[in-house]
């Protein structure tokens, strides 16, 4: 057992943390909110070319550095640090992972496109009447002749605005909520037929609900695995946002730390009352197992399904209810100046709010670990 | 002793039914259905209606224009009002100033104001919280010199709600720098519409434009605006502040709001069920429940206390931190049930824009009112300053 991170590892950390400092303050991120892509494209590409980091957890003869799982969750706690609204998560965690899987000649043309910051691709899995059971789909892939045609809707895609490519899955037979049957296509985003609405989220991001009308893809398109695969790549993403998790629960902290201890009331500085000195505490706490869940997690991800599965709901769970604790009370210790856009604050507390939700609430985790280890 | 309501009662529930059926404005209730922001007429417009029946404040004596109803026909009034999703009238008149001026102030301004927050002419905001005061309100440094006849008031003031719509405003200010910190505070009522106001907005987590910082720079203020005497506005304040306390329970609301959850609960699916039928779930919601009904029974125990003359008293720091809770959990739950659909951030339909929102209707402001309603146990006097009444002036610590 060795809990150390290796010099690369510290190194990709440093890295990326100093870019963020120079880029992501909260004044420049409010700036590529409100620009009309939702974002500054030239942060992503900046990490691609001149940090040359988004290949962290690729291999090299992809021209990646080699890394895994946990180069992601390096990067995704220093993304959560500033609530960065890159598509990370969707591109490199998930999207890389299926290239990982798929292999041939699809991996090796979009792997090096994704390093090269030229290819975002965003993950098409949820579906209105779905909640958090990846299997429950309408959507369907029907064979025709050498390919598929893809028709249904799938929901609040993240930063599918901007996706080159689109990781969706659906049925290829099976019923409804049946794990035989399921599939995962990769496909150029802007096939005919492919349309999209799209919107910003409470978080920041952009998103889009997707109508396949009838969408002609290629054979070539399906990533063998089906549902098994697509389990692993939501577990993957899902320890991926346990570690952006303990980056927003670490500003939460800090932040309100900072807040109680120059704000003063009665005074003195608020930070001497005692109720607040405990509950600083109470979140201090929290900050710290969510660090500890999303590393257990995290390397846990490799071992067989049902061990994998019920480590990654452990964590989740854990990160789920903690992060609800810590978001709520930074914006109570800040008073009303917790609830205005003015501070970070509250835009930490609304990222880490939908955290909460995405990939399985803390109820659906929880009963998912109960029925792996009944 | 009992809970049963007499035959009066229950035909004065149906009267109050069947007027709310009959008056409740259509436009009003397309915008609340719509998840739309509400205008000042949107709020005005319900205002009026009762105004004109005389409903409009029924908490208030009788002389001053208050109904003269029971304990129980106000319990009733409170539930069909919430049952009905009528929208919260604005309190700044109706449950904070007005019963000031009844109660502390001089004939001439009972005359001069209380028709005018009755009928709606009037919309009143509150400047208490400044940005250096906030749970140490008595601190505040918004200052008052005298000049002849009037007071010339400097300062700044913050979370003033719906401050954008004012015509008057109720203001603290510090008319004795010399005295001990609450014995040099007065309480004016100011003219919005004086030379020296500023509005500025500050826009909340959800986007919304509810509260405001308000700059006063040499701002003319005649003596006959100030309540009460002379830097004896702390009496004033405290009184509103146990009153807004009260107020601050919206039990009615919150039953209404568990109806909705299972609504909401009943129509999203988990799996083959819908999600109210998931035990963990359920169980959630029915411990609000169990917390709701401890809550509506103490505030009740509370009224009838009230209505045997003793006044709210620092016991209603314990509707406003349970009550506020509740309100919170509610938001939580309701974000929990929407799922995938709590993300998208909807903002209202623009001008000319038809197009259908995404996902469900009851979705669309999930998010938004969860990260909005944290408010509530900030405002009114912080939960953890309600928690320091309870230990001071109940418990003797």
């Amino acid at each position: 057992m060795d809990f150390s991170f290796t010099e690369t590892q510290d190194m990709l950390r440093d890295t990326l943390a100093r870019f963020l400092a120079d880029t992501y303050d909260f004044e420049a991120r409010k700036k590529m909110l409100a620009r009309p892509e939702g974002r500054d494209p030239g942060i992503w590409k900046a990490l691609a070319n001149e940090l040359g980091i988004l290949g962290a957890p690729f291999a090299e003869e992809h021209g990646g550095l080699g890394g895994s799982a946990l180069e992601n969750m390096i990067m995704m706690e220093e993304l959560g640090k500033v609530i960065a609204i890159e598509p990370y998560l969707q591109t490199v965690v998930i999207g890389g992972g299926a290239l990982k899987r798929a292999g041939g000649a699809m991996a090796d043309a979009l792997i090096p496109a994704i390093i090269a910051g030229e290819a975002v691709i965003a993950f098409a899995y949820a579906e209105p009447q779905g909640r958090y059971d990846l299997a429950n789909l309408r959507t369907t892939a029907r064979a025709d002749g050498a390919g598929y045609v893809l028709s249904g809707q799938k929901a609040v895609v993240y930063a599918a605005p901007w996706a080159s490519h689109l990781l969706v899955t659906a049925r290829t037979g099976g019923s409804q909520r049946e794990r035989e049957g399921v599939a995962l296509f990769l496909i150029d985003a802007n096939l005919p037929g492919v349309v999209r609405r799209d919107y910003p989220t409470v978080d920041g991001f952009m998103a889009s609900e997707i109508y396949f009308e009838n969408v002609a893809i290629p054979g070539d398109a399906l990533i063998a695995g089906g549902i098994d695969l697509v389990e692993q790549l939501v577990d993957e993403a899902t320890m991926a946002i346990c570690a952006e998790a303990s980056g927003v629960a670490r500003r939460l902290h800090e932040g309100t730390l900072d807040y109680i201890r120059q704000r003063k009331q009665f005074g003195v500085p608020i930070g001497k009352f005692q109720v607040l000195q405990h509950r600083m505490a109470d979140m201090f706490i929290e900050v710290e197992q969510i660090a500890s869940m999303a590393l257990m997690g995290t390397l846990k991800l490799d071992l067989p399904a049902a061990e994998r599965k019920a480590a990654v709901s452990l964590a989740k769970a854990k990160v789920a209810r903690s992060i609800n604790f810590v978001g709520q009370n930074a914006v109570q210790t800040h008073g009303g100046i917790g609830i205005t856009q003015e501070l970070a604050i509250g835009h930490y507390f609304k990222r880490g709010t939908m955290i909460e939700g995405q990939f399985g609430s803390a109820d659906f985790h929880l009963d998912r670990f109960e029925q792996l280890t009944a | 002793m009992h809970l049963d309501f007499s035959p009066e009662d229950l035909a004065f529930q149906r009267e109050v039914r069947a007027f709310i059926a009959e008056n409740y404005p259509a436009a009003l209730r397309a915008k609340q259905k719509d998840g739309d922001e509400l205008s000042k007429e949107d709020f005005l417009s319900w205002h009026r209606v009762l105004a004109r029946k005389g409903w409009v404040a029924p908490a208030w004596p009788v002389e001053y224009g208050g109904t003269g109803w029971s304990p129980t026909q106000r319990y009733i009034w409170s539930e069909e009002t919430a049952r009905a999703d009528c929208i919260r009238l604005m309190p700044f008149g109706l449950a904070m100033v007005g019963p000031v001026i009844y109660t502390f102030g001089t004939p001439e301004q009972k005359a001069r104001f209380l028709p005018r927050i009755l009928s709606g002419e009037d919309w009143w905001c509150q400047g208490y919280s400044e940005p250096g005061s906030g749970s140490d309100l008595a601190s505040l440094r918004t200052r008052a010199v005298r000049d002849g006849d009037h007071y010339v008031v400097n300062g700044q003031k913050t979370w003033t709600t719906m401050a954008q719509y004012a015509d008057w405003g109720f203001f603290l200010v510090r008319t004795n720098p010399e005295a001990k910190q609450q014995e040099g505070i007065s309480f004016l009522l100011v003219d919005m519409k004086s030379p020296g106001v500023t509005v500025r907005p500050i826009i909340t987590l959800g986007g919304e434009h509810e509260v405001n910082e308000v700059w006063l720079e040499d701002v003319r203020v005649p003596v006959e605006n100030r309540i009460y005497e002379e830097d004896k506005g702390w009496t004033c304040a405290k009184f509103l502040l146990a009153h807004e306390r009260t107020g601050i329970a919206g039990v009615a609301a919150s039953k209404r709001g568990v109806e909705k959850v299972k609504a909401i609960a009943a129509a999203e699916l988990d799996g083959e069920r819908p999600l109210i039928a998931n035990p963990f779930f359920r169980r959630k919601v029915t411990e609000l429940e169990m917390d709701l009904t401890a809550l509506e029974f103490t505030e009740l125990r509370s009224l009838a206390g009230a209505s045997a003359g003793k006044g709210p008293g620092p016991e209603s720091s314990l509707l406003k931190i349970k009550g506020s809770e509740i309100q919170q959990r509610l938001t939580e739950l309701t974000l929990e049930a929407v799922g995938h659909y709590g993300a998208p951030y909807f903002r209202g339909f623009g001008e000319g824009d038809n197009e259908h929102p995404i996902g469900p209707d009851y979705a669309h402001r999930a998010a938004p009112t969860y990260f909005n309603t944290r408010k509530t146990t900030i405002y009114g006097g912080s939960n953890e300053i309600q928690r320091n009444i309870i230990a001071k002036m109940v418990l003797g610590l």
